[in-house]
Formats: structure tokens, sequence, C-alpha cells
């Protein structure tokens, strides 16, 4: 069968002209049909992280920068945003926020390997997985961190491991806050605290003193020293474990010389975490 | 012009010719967005729209193809027509009627890839429809595709709610089932012969 060239040729004039018809039609068309969509959403979106880590609780970045220019969401709705970025979004929405202070993620345990095991585990390295093992997991104690790591698996952001002690520690100036750590916690572990916070409680375990005691070499036996040498009164023991009011603390560190189980613990001392300034968040 | 044979064709493409259910043209939506009442009537719509609109806008290409002694070209001329059909369509509504562009949400794009418009088209040449035929064909067709897409919705989400079908049939393999028992009911419209 022969083709005559002609034919192919009008086929793909045809075609061109069509496609390039149309192409126009439509190039003239996204023109005049135009949406002005508020500019400010696309500028708060260049501020935001854009890890669409979904802390602010919506579906991401570009749903948050949404909602902030509609004004379903505060300016500093995003958690990760830092201090200036906070500020950036809040002059372009016009308004002015006061930085909010900075918090990070915290996890409180120090028990790791100085934790009294059960049994060895071997199964799947994964704390979600440990915990449903007979026994509520390998650590003697119900409060401890397991060390598997799924916080590290689930940070985003690389600011939390699992250190020499076994036990998952937070790298304060890269934490975000964006709290997914906190939700894959079997044991519930992590909190928040100020970023600018000295004095922290390394336990979280509410057994009472004599168990406690047996159970870890690194517990919170609910022993009240530090409530009740705390100038401040900024210090208590709730549910057998030392809790700090952090609206009170001045980082005297009165408790954390008395505390007789290095439970408490001047961050700085360690020689881990610098000195911040806390002048002006 | 004969408003019987508008009826009859009208009457073929809802029932004894359904899109979906006798032709099975269009079943990717038709499984994909019937899990809830409200996502079915909404593609339903955008079906009804954007089929009509093709079978319009495609009748003129295709006489203008047909001049060129080019109907090989059809199938490839009207996905193009189609998509740039669509194309525009999207953003004429987003910029003149937002309210109806939010309802129709993201299944008017997907319709530039439906088969069921694309089908509509070729049977309209298949059939050497003329304008008024084809339009009223095209629109008929997607109420055909609304009317299955709204029944098989309504069954799955019945069937979701109250039924419990055996762990291996959860989900899509009941909803094909059902497809099918849907299939064969609309099977016995095929005896439908009024207007002869």
């Amino acid at each position: 069968m022969t083709v005559n060239p002609m034919t192919i040729l009008y086929a793909v004039l045809t075609l061109g002209v069509l496609g390039g018809g149309f192409g126009a039609i439509l190039a003239v068309a996204s023109k005049i049909f135009a949406v002005e969509k508020d500019p400010r959403i696309e500028e708060i979106q260049g501020i935001l992280p854009g890890a669409n880590c979904g802390g602010c609780g919506f579906a991401g970045c570009s749903a948050c920068a949404e909602s902030i220019v509609s004004g379903a969401a505060p300016v500093n709705a995003c958690p990760v945003c830092s201090g200036e970025q906070t500020t950036a979004i809040a002059a372009i929405m016009g308004v002015e926020v006061a930085p909010a202070e900075r918090r990070v993620a915290f996890v409180r345990c120090n028990g790791g390997t100085r934790s009294n095991k059960k049994y060895d585990y071997i199964g799947l390295m994964d704390c979600q997985a440990a915990v449903k093992i007979a026994g509520n997991g390998p650590l003697d104690c119900a409060f401890g961190c397991l060390g598997f790591g799924s916080c590290v698996a689930a940070c985003a952001f690389d600011a939390i491991h699992i250190n020499a002690g076994g036990v998952a520690e937070v790298d304060r100036d890269k934490c975000t806050l964006c709290r997914r750590c906190m939700d894959v916690c079997p044991r519930h572990l992590i909190t928040d605290v100020p970023y600018a916070a000295d004095v922290v409680v390394r336990c979280a375990s509410q057994d009472k003193g004599a168990v406690a005691r047996n159970n870890c070499a690194a517990s919170c036996i609910g022993c009240k020293l530090c409530e009740k040498n705390c100038p401040q009164d900024a210090i208590h023991v709730i549910d057998n474990v030392a809790v700090i009011d952090y609206t009170k603390c001045t980082s005297c560190g009165v408790c954390v010389e008395k505390c007789p189980r290095k439970v408490l613990l001047d961050i700085h001392e360690d020689g881990k975490v610098a000195p911040v300034a806390k002048a002006g968040a | 012009m004969d408003w019987k044979n508008l009826l009859t064709i009208s009457l073929g493409a809802i029932l004894v010719n359904n899109f979906i259910l006798v032709q099975f043209l269009g079943c990717c939506p038709f499984l994909g967005v019937s899990k809830k009442m409200d996502t079915a009537v909404g593609m339903g719509f955008a079906v009804i729209f954007v089929m009509g609109l093709a079978s319009a806008l495609c009748y003129p290409v295709n006489l203008l193809l047909e001049a060129l002694d080019m109907e090989f070209m059809q199938t490839v001329t009207f996905i193009l027509v189609i998509a740039a059909l669509v194309q525009f369509v999207e953003m004429f509504l987003q910029k003149t009627i937002p309210s109806l562009y939010e309802a129709l949400g993201v299944y008017l794009p997907l319709i530039t890839t439906n088969c069921a418009v694309l089908g509509v088209v070729l049977l309209n040449v298949q059939e050497h429809y003329n304008f008024i035929e084809s339009v009223v064909y095209g629109v008929t067709g997607g109420v055909g595709f609304l009317l299955a897409i709204v029944l098989f919705a309504s069954i799955r989400e019945r069937i979701a709610l109250v039924s419990e079908p055996p762990k291996c049939f959860e989900g899509f393999p009941i909803a094909l089932i059902t497809a099918g028992l849907m299939a064969l009911a609309f099977g016995g419209f095929s005896g439908l012969d009024i207007w002869r």
C-alpha cells in the first residue's frame, strides 16, 4: 500500500494548525480569565518551611498559607517557623505578633541502658512493635525510653537521635516542635519545654519510690527534696515524678544540686548544650 | 426535526445503551468516585456538561476532517479538541461562575481523559448524527452516566454502612460484583422498543 506523501503533510498540518490554534486560544483565555489569586498566599508559602509536616493541623504548607490569608488560621499557625519567619508572615498580613517563646521537644527519660531489663528483645527494632510484646516491652520501667528509635524515624528534621545511653535525645537547635516524635512515642515520653529551659526532669516514672528505684538507676523516686528546696515554688512532685513550672523557674540550680538520683539536670553542666542568651527570645 | 427520533436517541443513551453499564465506557470514574453520593453527583453533572459541549464542538471539527478526506485522524484530533475544551471550560468557569467551578472541583480536569467523552464523539460520527442529534446524544449520554453512578454510589454507601460482606470481598471486589449485577439489570432494557 502506498501512502500519498501529501496525505501525511495534510495530516500533520491539520493537527498542527488545530493544536496551535487551541494553544493560542487557551493562552489568550488564560489572560482574559485569569483569576487574581491573593499574592500573599504565595509570599507566605515562600516563608513557610515547605516540609509539609502537618504540625499546624492543615494538609500542608500551601493549605496553611491559604488559611493564614483567609484568616482561618493565626499568622503564627506554623509551629515550625522561627520568630523571624513568623514576624515576616505577620508583616505580610499587616499585623503584629508577639514573638512566641520558642519551645522544643524533650525526652523525659535518662534510663536507657541503666534501666533493668526483663528480657533481651531481638524483634523488630521499633518502639511500637516492642511495647506490643508481653510485659509491655523489655524494660522493667513502664515509663522508660525503649531506645528503638521510632521517634528518630519520624523526625523530618534530623533533630532526635538515640544517645550513647540508649535514650532518645533531642537536638534543641534542630528541633522545630512539629510534634511528630510525640505522636509516635508509645510511652508518650516526649513533651515540649522552652528552648531556653536550663533545668529539665529526665524521668517520667509514675511508679512509687521503691518500685522506681528497683526498676532503674536513673529514676525519679518522688522524694520531694527538689520541691522542698525550690526557692521559687517552681517544682512539684506530681504522680510520683517531679514536674517543673517553667513560668516560675529561674534556673537557680538548687534542685539540681539536691536531687539524689541525678534526675534533675542543668543541661549546660552536661556540656552538651551551649548556654543561650535569654534576653529577648 | 423529528422529536421522536431525538427521544429514541435520548432513551437509548440513558437506558438501552447506557455508557457505563452497557457500553462499558468511563468505568474509571464510575469505580473511582462512587464511594460517596455527593462526589458521584458532582462527577455526573461534570460529565453531562463536558459530553454535551464536546459533542457540539467535535461536530464541526469532524466536518472539517471529512472535507479534507482525513477521517483516520478522528481519534487523535478529538482527543486534542476535548483536552483543549476542558482546559478552556475550566478557566472560563473559574472566572465567571466560581461556585460551579468549586462544585465540580477536581472532576472537571479528570474528565479530560475519560473514555466516555471520547466515546460519545466517536459514536456520533459512527452513527452519522447531525448537529442537534449529536448534542442530544452527548447530553443524554451524560445523564445516563449520572444515573448509573448515582445508583451505584447509593448501593456502595449502603454496602459500606449496613452489609457485612465476607472479608475477602470488602471494598473493590464487592463493588465490582455490584457493578456487574447492575450491568445485568440494565441489560434488561435492551428489549425497550417503543417507537418502532
